[in-house]
């Protein structure tokens, strides 16, 4: 789960990580009033769940109230696109109104999970500012890398050594130990799969804050934060998408016309990949479980058909546990009922998949009832190309 | 022979009383699995299924011997499941539960070292020796005994696989479903050193999926180490970066992990990729012909 730059910072303040004095506006007013309040230049930063805000004109500087206002006006209710955003962009809802600091160094410090070594690894860098994974690409000997042992968490020596590889002066060194150990913290109290503060910034002053900072939560970890739960901003995620998760439907929209229902992760990616080497485009990935029930197709199918650009259905079923008659009688009522105006094509496998089959052809519904994948992609591509709009 | 599991399995069931436990230790049995025990705190003296249940795995191990564990308990108990099984000393142990946080399995996988416990999964289908044994959700009579190894972070997609080769009259030594999380207990690499090592394993499949390093590691292994065929599929090519594909380690990030890349590490590694799911099965075929003409090795 993804959340917004201030509540991440509001995390890592628990944790005794310096950051920028600042508050959310909703309107221009509030943004005027914040700044008032602060005194003195301030920035205002879009608010939504994409790096690289700066490029797309969603972070701006104000040296007065009056000023403040007419930047938040611009930022607030824009659509922004960002490398991160897709060509779609993101309608900013809210900014960060934050003091403006006089920088003198832009560093980067972040944790995340080595999946090669099975721990946490804490990466900082002399590079910050920029996107990790390009600093990484472009200049490799800029990233500097300490293992954690679960048990041992992140000592004082190794956050000494990232400080003194990072050429931190004496006097902040104290700092960015602390900081290192709250961040790593941070991270593992709150199940994040990432903990990134970039910025990691030293003002004029000589002083170490958080100037953006970006926590991803495991999933996972959720059941045991109630409180992190609460911080989920739906505003934030595709319409569809979020009325699929009430129904535990594991649902991605993409962006082409073929939809395609599926039991289980692997196969569902499996059904798009033949999708598109058929010559189509998949319109989303769906994992409706091993139990593919009745209802739970029905709700796949209302959903999926909530999406304008879908015009025909690849229904890719392996029956294993889950009987193919069964799960074909799931999708005859499932289909009766949302009335389905596109073409289906449907291919089952697995146990009584000759009776699933039959189920099918003798429901009178206008299935397109296929035989292995290839097929099945190939019937799709098929009924899309005769311009679909038969009725199922 | 086969790998991991076999007819001297002694499997005992972490979380049997359970809805899944219970339908799956039955289809286990109805499979030949020799199941020894159940475990479920609280219940001990019973028995269920005509199996006896124990309240801690160190007391059913004690009395039954049982040397492998399947778990089917809810996420938020299974990693003290898991800690409890290798701290009896099993020698395999799968975990079927999706859903353990990753800074659980950290914790895990430290516990792991150093200990001679094999873990599968978690969030995976787990393991089968087709005829012999089978741990786990996978439906049984899809398989076929037979030579060829596979090894996949999928379940259906497996079986799915699985079927494509009983159907071309292709028999499985043994099917390892590693699962779809970030941080798993045994890997590709695990596997087939365990397949290039079992002379009943003629020829290996992989499927692989987006997200994480492990079919590039995997790929420079089998260049090194595997002189058996193996066969290839990645699934996600048409993922989107930056988004879950359902498997909580399915992820494209930063440009790493996306189905391209592992494909191209895996040709060169000699490795036959199918881009088509379809085609796996038919691959796997020629190959296991190939061999039979050729008379062994690759």
């Amino acid at each position: 789960m993804k959340i917004h730059e201030y509540q991440a910072k509001a995390i890592l303040a628990e944790y005794g990580i310096p950051v920028p004095k600042g508050e959310v506006a909703k309107t221009p007013a509030e943004v005027a009033a914040i700044a008032q309040r602060m005194g003195g230049r301030v920035v205002v930063k879009a608010q939504i769940h994409a790096g690289g805000r700066g490029k797309g004109g969603g972070v701006k500087l104000a040296d007065t109230p009056s000023q403040a206002a007419e930047v938040g006006a611009q930022i607030i209710g824009m659509t922004l696109v960002t490398p991160q955003t897709g060509p779609e962009g993101r309608l900013v809802r809210q900014v960060l109104v934050e003091e403006a600091l006089d920088i003198a160094r832009e560093l980067y410090v972040g944790v995340t999970v080595d999946r090669e070594k099975n721990c946490a690894v804490m990466i900082a860098s002399e590079a910050g500012g920029m996107a990790i994974e390009e600093v990484a690409a472009l200049t490799p000997e800029k990233i500097l890398r300490e293992w954690i042992d679960p048990l041992l968490d992140l000592r004082p020596f190794q956050a000494r050594r990232l400080a003194y590889a990072l050429r931190l002066e004496p006097p902040q060194q104290p700092q960015a130990i602390a900081l290192m150990q709250g961040l790593y913290r941070a991270f593992l109290d709150k199940d994040c799969s990432l903990a990134e503060i970039n910025p990691l910034i030293v003002t004029r002053q000589g002083q170490l804050l958080a100037l953006d900072a970006k926590l991803d939560l495991d999933d996972n970890g959720l059941f045991r934060h109630p409180d992190l739960q609460e911080l989920r901003d739906i505003a934030e995620e595709n319409p569809l998408e979020v009325e699929a998760s009430k129904y535990r439907l594991n649902y991605i929209k993409l962006e082409g016309n073929v939809s395609c229902i599926v039991n289980g992760a692997g196969l569902a990616m499996a059904t798009m990949d033949i999708v598109k080497l058929a010559g189509a485009e998949p319109a989303n990935f769906l994992d409706v479980g091993g139990g593919a029930s009745a209802e739970t197709v029905e709700n796949a199918f209302r959903i999926l058909l909530m999406d304008p650009h879908v015009r025909a259905v690849f229904i890719n079923v392996f029956g294993g546990i889950l009987r193919c008659d069964v799960f074909a009688q799931g999708v005859v009522q499932a289909v009766k009922k949302v009335h389905v105006e596109i073409p289906v094509v449907v291919r089952m496998e697995g146990t009584n998949v000759e009776k699933g089959r039959e189920l099918l052809q003798q429901s009178g519904l206008n299935f397109i009832v296929a035989d292995g994948m290839r097929d099945a992609a190939e019937k799709v591509v098929a009924a899309l190309r005769s311009g679909g709009g038969r009725a199922a | 022979m086969s790998i991991l599991v076999d007819e001297q399995t002694r499997l005992l069931v972490q979380g049997i009383t359970g809805r899944e436990g219970t339908f799956h230790t039955e289809q286990a049995i109805a499979y030949g699995t020799q199941v020894v025990a159940g475990v479920v705190p609280g219940q001990g003296g019973s028995t269920h299924l005509g199996v006896p249940v124990f309240n801690t795995v160190e007391q059913a191990v004690r009395a039954t011997n049982a040397n492998a564990s399947v778990i089917y308990v809810p996420a938020r108990f299974a990693t003290d499941a898991i800690l409890e099984a290798i701290d009896a000393g099993l020698s395999l142990i799968a975990c079927i539960t999706e859903g353990i946080p990753v800074s659980d399995m950290l914790i895990v996988k430290h516990y792991l070292q150093n200990k001679s416990t094999r873990l599968i999964g978690p969030n995976c289908p787990g393991i089968i020796s087709p005829g012999k044994c089978k741990i786990g959700i996978m439906p049984g009579h899809i398989h076929k005994p037979g030579h060829v190894g596979v090894i996949s972070r999928s379940g259906t997609l497996t079986y799915e696989l699985v079927w494509q080769l009983t159907q071309l009259g292709i028999g499985q030594s043994t099917c390892v479903g590693i699962g779809g999380d970030p941080i798993i207990g045994m890997q590709f690499i695990d596997c087939l050193q365990l397949f290039q090592e079992d002379s009943d394993t003629h020829a290996i499949a992989m499927i692989g999926e987006i997200g994480g390093n492990a079919e590039e590691r995997a790929a420079a292994y089998v260049r090194a180490h595997i002189r058996k065929p193996v066969v290839g599929y990645i699934a996600g090519q048409t993922a989107p970066p930056g988004r879950r594909m359902g498997h909580a380690g399915a992820i494209i990030s930063g440009g790493q992990g996306t189905a391209a890349g592992k494909m191209a590490a895996m040709e060169a590694a000699g490795i036959r990729v199918c881009r088509s799911p379809a085609d796996i099965g038919h691959e796997v075929a020629a190959t296991v012909q190939m061999l039979a003409a050729k008379g062994g090795e690759r």
